[in-house]
């Protein structure tokens, strides 16, 4: 699929962050964090709600005064140079802010007008852009009149107005159906295999194991580890989970033991960690009735695992 | 980033600017309508109906007394409409704010463009009545062409406190508090309808703090050719607010949407 170029990641990181603060007067919603984000990867952001990834991305943007710490992107001091900063970059928030007075082409347009590129500089970007969302075809409609994932694509085409060498996304997908999801990935797979570096937050595993070449989950503000998807999976569970539902959780619970697995239980399934599964499924095929299925391991259970399984608000 | 800095100014205000106008230009044909037919309503209906009761005011027929007073609230209207609605609507439920604000621009320049807007939509108003003035009669030289930059300027003088008041606005509704104890106070005693002389000395020497009398007696001389009094004060004194508004307005965008 994709060739990674170990030369790029000798290369200054795109972002650093040192002991990143952001306190507010209520609570703290990012508490010291570090990271550096390579040139040319996709770097995930991967936490619940709340965990801080939103305003972590905002002082990134410069949008968010922090409280503490220090923050460079391109290598230039962040909230001090943001506007500069601005001008490289691109950005796909969470929610989706289309100017609803304009139609699709006038969006983009108005949209280059902000970055001061000139109308036929901008003119020649937007029919590419325009194929890229693959909205050539609507390109006079009204923004209103699209599904969300056109709404979506053409977000997306908007932020690569000014051709930027970073493309920050806030929960691309959340909300969208999977069609229109599988999309959105293809396109920004396209993306990073220019060569454009991606930043991204979501609360989707797949999303983050599909896209991401580093991440780093973060919960209540914290960073609580980074890597790759590999790594952070052999790193905290065991490679195959076998998951059983049953009513009877008590009894299997101690089967799952005794054959040398790690249970955790969550309403009425069970989730049996292993590195060997083989004694627990042939003590399982014996049971009667029973629904269970056998996996490997992935990042949601490293997910559950860091971050609890409670209810997230 | 300290929310206090002193705003700058930029191009990028320009961009702002050449968004509204291009909205703008998609309903022309109704925002047009509304412009000429408000003053001709006010001076058909007040200017010749009141008129032959009033006869002469100031020195001057009533229509032409009138006229010149409206294109000063006309202009105060239009900036207070526009600054308030139109900037919270792009603010908070539309976010237009937020998808500018992820480009170089800043709240500075959002700001400015937003007031540029506002003292333009002011001077297409401000041109409308004159219009149908000149049409009524009432402007006898071409010196009236010299309120058209008057009213740009009025126009930018109340669109900073309709800003202010949008920045902290969390509904529509809440404009109605400014409307009925600033906007309309200022209509009725500020000298559109009558000559403030008339008023008792306490509040004839209030309303010399009020933006609108300053408007008022600066677009009057213009239109009717009659004799411009301290025209220095009036300029300085609706600067005075535009830029004090703008300020506070700046600030406290940024205080909202920088958070």
């Amino acid at each position: 699929m994709r060739v990674s170029d170990t030369s790029s990641s000798a290369q200054e990181p795109v972002v650093t962050a040192h002991g990143l603060k952001k306190h507010y007067a209520s609570h703290v919603a990012v508490d010291g964090v570090e990271f550096d984000i390579p040139r040319g990867q996709c770097f995930g952001f991967l936490g619940p709600n709340g965990a801080g990834k939103t305003t972590t991305l905002r002082m990134i943007l410069g949008l968010t005064p922090s409280s503490g710490g220090s923050l460079s992107v391109f290598g230039l001091e962040i909230p001090k140079h943001a506007r500069e900063v601005r001008a490289r970059i691109g950005i796909v928030p969470q929610a989706d802010n289309l100017d609803p007075d304009f139609s699709i082409e006038e969006n983009l347009q108005i949209y280059a007008s902000y970055f001061g590129i000139p109308a036929r500089v901008a003119d020649e970007r937007i029919a590419r852009l325009l194929e890229f969302a693959s909205l050539t075809d609507r390109r006079g409609a009204k923004t209103e009149t699209l599904s969300g994932g056109m709404k979506r694509r053409l977000t997306i085409g908007r932020a690569l107005i000014n051709d930027p060498e970073l493309v920050v996304l806030d929960e691309p997908t959340t909300g969208l159906d999977p069609q229109a999801r599988h999309v959105i990935w293809g396109r920004l797979n396209e993306l990073r295999d220019k060569g454009v570096t991606l930043i991204l937050t979501t609360h989707y595993m797949e999303e983050a194991e599909r896209l991401c070449d580093q991440l780093v989950i973060m919960d209540q503000g914290r960073i609580l580890d980074c890597g790759t998807p590999r790594e952070l999976i052999s790193k905290h569970v065991e490679p195959e989970v076998i998951e059983v539902r049953s009513e009877a959780s008590q009894r299997l619970q101690a089967m799952g033991n005794e054959a040398g697995c790690r249970v955790e239980t969550m309403g009425s399934s069970l989730y049996c960690y292993t590195r060997d599964p083989d004694p627990l499924l042939a003590k399982l095929k014996n049971e009667h009735g029973l629904t269970f299925m056998h996996r490997p391991a992935g990042l949601e259970d490293v997910f559950l695992k860091l971050t609890g399984r409670e209810l997230r608000d | 980033m300290n929310i206090w800095r002193p705003p700058k100014i930029r191009r990028g205000a320009l961009a702002v600017l050449r968004r509204n106008v291009l909205v703008w230009r998609k309903l022309i044909i109704p925002a047009l309508l509304m412009n000429f037919g408000e003053p001709v309503l006010y001076l058909l209906g007040l200017g010749f109906g009141l008129g032959q009761f009033v006869g002469e005011m100031d020195g001057m027929p009533y229509l032409a007394f009138l006229a010149s007073g409206i294109i000063a609230s006309s202009a105060m209207t239009t900036a207070t409409f526009e600054g308030m609605y139109s900037v919270f609507t792009r603010m908070v439920p539309q976010r237009t704010y937020e998808a500018i604000l992820a480009t170089p621009l800043e709240v500075d320049d959002v700001l400015a463009g937003e007031m540029m807007w506002c003292a333009t939509k002011s001077t297409i108003s401000g041109i409308a009545i004159l219009t149908v003035a000149t049409a009524l009669g009432v402007v006898t030289s071409w010196q009236a062409l010299w309120v058209i930059p008057a009213v740009f300027l009025i126009g930018m003088c109340f669109a900073g406190p309709a800003m202010i008041m949008a920045s902290f606005a969390s509904n529509y509704d809440f404009f109605n508090y400014y409307f009925v104890l600033v906007v309309t106070p200022m209509f009725i005693i500020c000298g559109v309808f009558y000559p403030i002389d008339t008023l008792p000395e306490v509040v004839r020497n209030f309303v010399q703090i009020l933006p609108l009398t300053h408007a008022v007696a600066l677009a009057r001389p213009l239109v009717t050719s009659t004799e411009l009094t301290q025209p220095l004060i009036h300029v300085a004194v609706l600067a005075a607010y535009a830029s004090i508004s703008f300020y506070i307005a700046v600030v406290l965008v940024r205080k909202r949407l920088l958070i």
